[in-house]
């Protein structure tokens, strides 16, 4: 439809370059209201997305905002900022490119509001938060193009909902909007393309050249990985031999303590001062951007780091990417290796690490998927309703509006194309009266609606909270870690309230890479001091965990299934011929279950191979049933492969412990008592602004804790069980962390063949699940009887001094 | 019942499991910081719109505490309402079962910070009130003879076998007693916190409550 202005092609053709293919009918397609392209990394996306803005805003040169460039990361914004820079300048344009994320300051965000940029970067927050503001529709006056980088990371969260929630609401003021989405490889383009556009708009996929296959292999060394543990400190020398025959490396990890644990040990081994990095979600701002810009310079040679460099910023000269501990699906793997893409016609170069035994088998089942091109992934559901809910209350802080207006908008969103009006009311209901059964009050109203029908906010003071509250990131609550000296130390990052409660004075911890001794809270910060130990006491902060993939997880039965174990290092096959010696293999079509005693309690372990989140739904399931079966289960932890039960009483009949038909009749009994569920509560209630998020002035003013998020769960339960954030409670908890789904496909699959091993001592494969973190404490009968036991002891004690 | 019974000001003390405190020879039952009428309060001024059903739910375990104890008299020891407007916007309902929990007994509500003045429902109101030598009062006085209060709110963490269980608790020492929330909606204060520690010479006793209180 439209070639290259001469302006640009020569611009081009100064530089050498030519515009690729899908550069090219990006352009051609610009006017279509949707399009999706799917490229890896290195393709030239940025310039694909952005090409046609540059042009147009350079053939009608109008003030106000043309484009908005949406991305999931702050630091992607800035670095686009830079990129642009380049040819506006060569191409001597006047286009004015600002960025806006919650880093901004106060008073650029009030001048970006009065008077806008040509093309606003910004994360779906602060679009959100514009989007609030009664003058928004100034603000964007004119907006021409959306630009939705990392899309396919955006879907796969609650942020991806809230911005396309957005954009309905703006798009329903500028028709003519038009959307282009940036995508990585994934399994399902299709579903992406629905996702993006406006629904019925159409939304063909671009698809770039993929590139030849990588590269990828399992990292040999000398030395066999640990029988469990996440650290992978046995591959330290040959990670830093792969660091030296290359330019430079990314050294993926799964969470940001394995990935600080990893950086400490790579640090004591490093004896040539290669300058490596580490980066991760915890760091100080400060820290990440110093990381960022040596990166950018090229004078890393590594960098340790974890998801918060899975998107992003195009580090031209990363020649070799290393995943540390098992890649838990295949599509992010393949995404990840894809950030080693110093040139983009050459095939990216990467390597797996296993932290431990099992996660060997893991790695070679997913270089096996990797290699058949088999990406996984979990069909995307309806839009979530608590997202809608905020979305409600945003659009009310923006001004009045007209809830069939408003009904009409949400269900050109691609994901609430199926909510129904009922649903869509409920949502208003809640937002306006709390939505409770018993409706008593006047004051009890958030939004009232007018004697014309439109709903405003009555209290003019909520705008101000509901904006506080805007987003859908699920920050736990922290402290920052201040380095003691002098005033105003250096703040080092942050750790989580829960890990800082269990320190006491003199406890040492890394963070950024350095060993730290606690020293004791002040202003809530945490004050630590250098240590000269080599040895920390603790890591940090539990980061993000992913559940290994179905497609995976079956890839790795089925290797162990197989007996084909070619493809296994010798260590590993001796393991499993011992696991197989002591215990049994799990086997595709059983439940391999296994009893033994340690450390004074009794052991039941499961292997279900259903991923995570399902394997602690299981582990919270057996619990409750322990419980009434009064076996006082302490506790359990879940891994992907299996979860461990321990408790003062041994299991004696397992089969009756997992009765299928039981497991899901009992469902609506245990989803009432169990800390998961009011973990999805917790978040389901942050997010619909029942709850409001605890800012750092309430915690500063010492004011006593909020009411806990558990006890309202509880009331709601008691006295409205069918209030609609139980119901989305549910419905998340069933899909996300709770993970129904896969306990069905585990039984469908063993179908109550049950292989009930009762072992001496720990067996193999049970060994690195006593080590796992991320413990959940069974909140019952158990507490109780070592609390008492625990004060009869001190009573005995006490006796014969009497 | 569930309850632990201790020494204090010279007179023995039963800890309910509730967090409500009883007194068997004076046949008095002491409750602090009900906190009714939380919810209506932060609806009210334009706050989120949580679950307004606490009311309900903390008079339910006043009314077993009360028919588990038969107690003469009833001492609510401040911040029984959330603020003022909130005792008089309680539903019709819920102020006839504060009515009914009262027939036939001494009420007693001590005023707080959240609730100073005379509320429009049954019983006396006092600032402070003395039996047997002990004082009721909502806020820990500086110098304190044998004193008994609430409004910190307090709890405590124990570890035990590597388990760490929080709960709301009583402290006391010699000279003070400091009863935890017993309303449903309320948060607390860490025993720990200097703000508390500083109110007691040493470390002070503790009992936790919940469905057996244990002494620690």
């Amino acid at each position: 439809m439209r070639e290259l202005p001469p302006l640009f092609s020569d611009w081009f053709q100064k530089r050498g370059w030519q515009l690729h293919p899908h550069q090219k009918q990006m352009l051609e397609r610009a006017n279509l209201p949707a399009q999706l392209l799917i490229a890896p990394t290195g393709a030239g996306k940025t310039l694909a997305g952005f090409l046609p803005s540059l042009i147009e805003i350079s053939e009608k040169p109008a003030e106000g905002l043309h484009t908005i460039y949406i991305s999931p990361l702050k630091a992607l914004a800035a670095d686009i900022k830079r990129n642009l820079s380049t040819p506006i300048a060569e191409l001597g344009l006047s286009i004015r490119v600002e960025d806006r994320t919650g880093d901004t300051s106060y008073t650029k965000r009030r001048r970006q509001r009065a008077d806008p940029p040509h093309i606003l970067l910004t994360t779906p927050e602060s679009l959100a938060l514009m989007l609030s503001y009664e003058d928004f529709a100034r603000t964007f006056a004119g907006v021409q193009r959306v630009i939705i980088d990392e899309i396919h990371a955006l879907t796969e969260s609650k942020r991806g909902d809230q911005l396309m929630l957005g954009l309905s609401h703006l798009q329903a003021q500028f028709p003519d909007l038009r959307r282009v989405g940036l995508s990585a490889t994934v399994e399902n383009p299709k579903a992406i393309a629905t996702y993006l556009a406006r629904a019925p708009d159409p939304c063909p996929i671009l698809n770039a050249d993929p590139g030849p296959d990588p590269d990828i292999a399992m990292l040999r060394t000398d030395v066999p990985p640990p029988w469990s543990g996440g650290g992978a400190a046995y591959a330290i020398d040959a990670v830093m031999a792969q660091i030296k025959a290359h330019k430079t490396t990314l050294i993926f990890h799964n969470t940001r303590a394995q990935a600080e644990i990893f950086f400490h040990n790579l640090w004591l081994a490093n004896d040539d001062a290669l300058p490596i990095g580490i980066h991760h979600g915890s760091l100080d701002r400060a820290q990440r951007d110093r990381v960022e810009a040596a990166m950018v310079a090229g004078d890393l040679r590594a960098i340790v780091c974890t998801g918060s460099l899975d998107l992003g910023i195009d580090w031209g000269d990363v020649d070799l990417v290393i995943q540390i501990g098992a890649p838990k699906n295949v599509k992010r793997l393949v995404q990840r290796i894809g950030r080693a893409n110093h040139q983009y016609n050459a095939p990216s170069k990467a390597l797996l690490v296993p932290a431990n035994r099992f996660e060997v088998i893991e790695c070679v089942a997913a270089l096996q998927a990797v290699i058949a091109h088999d990406l996984d992934g979990d069909p995307k559901g309806a839009g979530p309703r608590d997202v809608l809910c905020q979305h409600i209350l945003i659009c009310a802080t923006a001004g009045p509006f007209e809830a069939t207006e408003l009904y009409q908008e949400v269900t050109t969103v691609g994901s609430y194309r199926g909510l129904t009006r009922a649903a869509f009311d409920a949502c208003l209901d809640y937002c306006a009266t709390g939505g409770y059964a018993l409706r008593r009050y006047d004051q009890w109203q958030r939004l009232q609606q007018r004697p014309d029908g439109m709903w405003q906010l009555r209290d003019p003071r909520t705008a101000q909270r509901i904006r506080m509250n805007i987003g859908t990131i699920q920050d736990s609550d922290t402290l920052k870690v201040r380095l003691r000296g002098g005033r105003g130390g250096k703040i080092l990052g942050e750790v989580e309230e829960a890990f800082a409660a269990t320190l006491t004075k003199g406890d040492t911890f890394l963070i950024g890479g350095e060993i730290v001794r606690y020293e004791g809270l002040r202003d809530l910060i945490l004050e630590v001091s250098r240590d000269a130990k080599k040895k920390p006491k603790i890591a940090t902060f539990s980061g993000s965990k992913f559940s290994t993939s179905t497609q995976l997880s079956h890839r790795i039965l089925d290797l162990l299934n197989g007996r084909d174990w070619q493809g296994l290092p010798d260590h590993t096959v001796q393991w499993l011929n011992l696991q197989a010696k002591l215990s049994k293999l799990p086997q595709r079509a059983r439940l391999l279950v296994e009893s033994f005693e340690h450390d004074g309690r009794h052991h039941f372990c499961v292997y279900g191979f259903a991923g995570r989140n399902a394997m602690q739904t299981l582990g919270l399931l057996l619990t409750q049933r322990m419980e009434e079966a009064g076996l006082h289960p302490m506790g359990f932890v879940a891994t992907d492969y299996a979860v461990l039960i321990w408790g003062l009483d041994q299991v004696s009949d397992p089969a009756a412990l997992l009765n299928p038909d039981g497991l899901r009749d009992g469902m609506e009994n245990w989803l009432a008592e169990n800390a998961v569920m009011k973990r999805s509560f917790r978040t389901t209630a942050i997010i619909a602004g029942l709850i409001e998020r605890n800012t750092t002035s309430q915690k500063k003013s010492g004011r006593q804790t909020m009411f806990s998020s558990d006890i309202l769960y509880d009331t709601l339960r008691k006295y409205d069980p069918d209030h609609l954030l139980l119901q989305i409670t549910r419905e998340e908890a069933l899909r996300g962390l709770v993970d129904f789904g896969r306990i069905e496909e585990m039984l469908t699959r063993t179908r109550g063949r049950i292989d009930h091993v009762t072992a001496t001592g720990i067996t193999p494969f049970a060994a690195p699940l006593l080590l796992e973190v991320g413990k959940v404490p069974v909140r019952g009968a158990a507490e109780d009887r070592l609390l008492l036991e625990a004060a009869s002891a001190v009573l005995s004690k006490a006796e014969p001094q009497e | 019942m569930n309850s632990v019974s201790f020494e204090f000001g010279g007179a023995t003390f039963c800890a309910l499991g509730s967090g409500a405190l009883y007194w068997p020879a004076q046949s008095l039952l002491c409750v602090s910081d009900l906190h009714l009428g939380k919810s209506e309060r932060i609806a009210r001024r334009g706050g989120p719109l949580i679950p307004p059903y606490e009311v309900r739910e903390t008079l339910e375990k006043l009314q077993s505490d009360i028919e588990a104890t038969a107690p003469a008299t009833v001492i609510c020891l401040g911040d029984s309402f959330d603020d003022p407007t909130a005792a008089t916007s309680l539903p019709e309902a819920e102020t006839l079962w504060i009515t009914r929990l009262q027939a036939g007994r001494h009420w007693v509500w001590i005023e707080g910070n959240h609730d100073p003045g005379p509320v429009n429902l049954g019983g006396s109101h006092a600032a402070h009130l003395t039996r047997e030598g002990l004082v009721f009062r909502h806020i820990a006085s500086k110098a304190p003879m044998q004193e008994i209060s609430g409004h910190y709110h307090p709890k405590t963490t124990v570890s035990i076998k590597g388990r760490r269980i929080t709960r709301p608790c009583f402290l006391f020492d010699q000279r003070r007693l400091i009863l935890p929330a017993y309303g449903v909606f309320t948060g607390g204060l860490r025993g720990e916190n200097p703000i508390l520690s500083a109110l007691f010479s040493g470390q002070p006793d503790r009992i936790l409550t919940g469905k057996i209180p244990i002494r620690l």
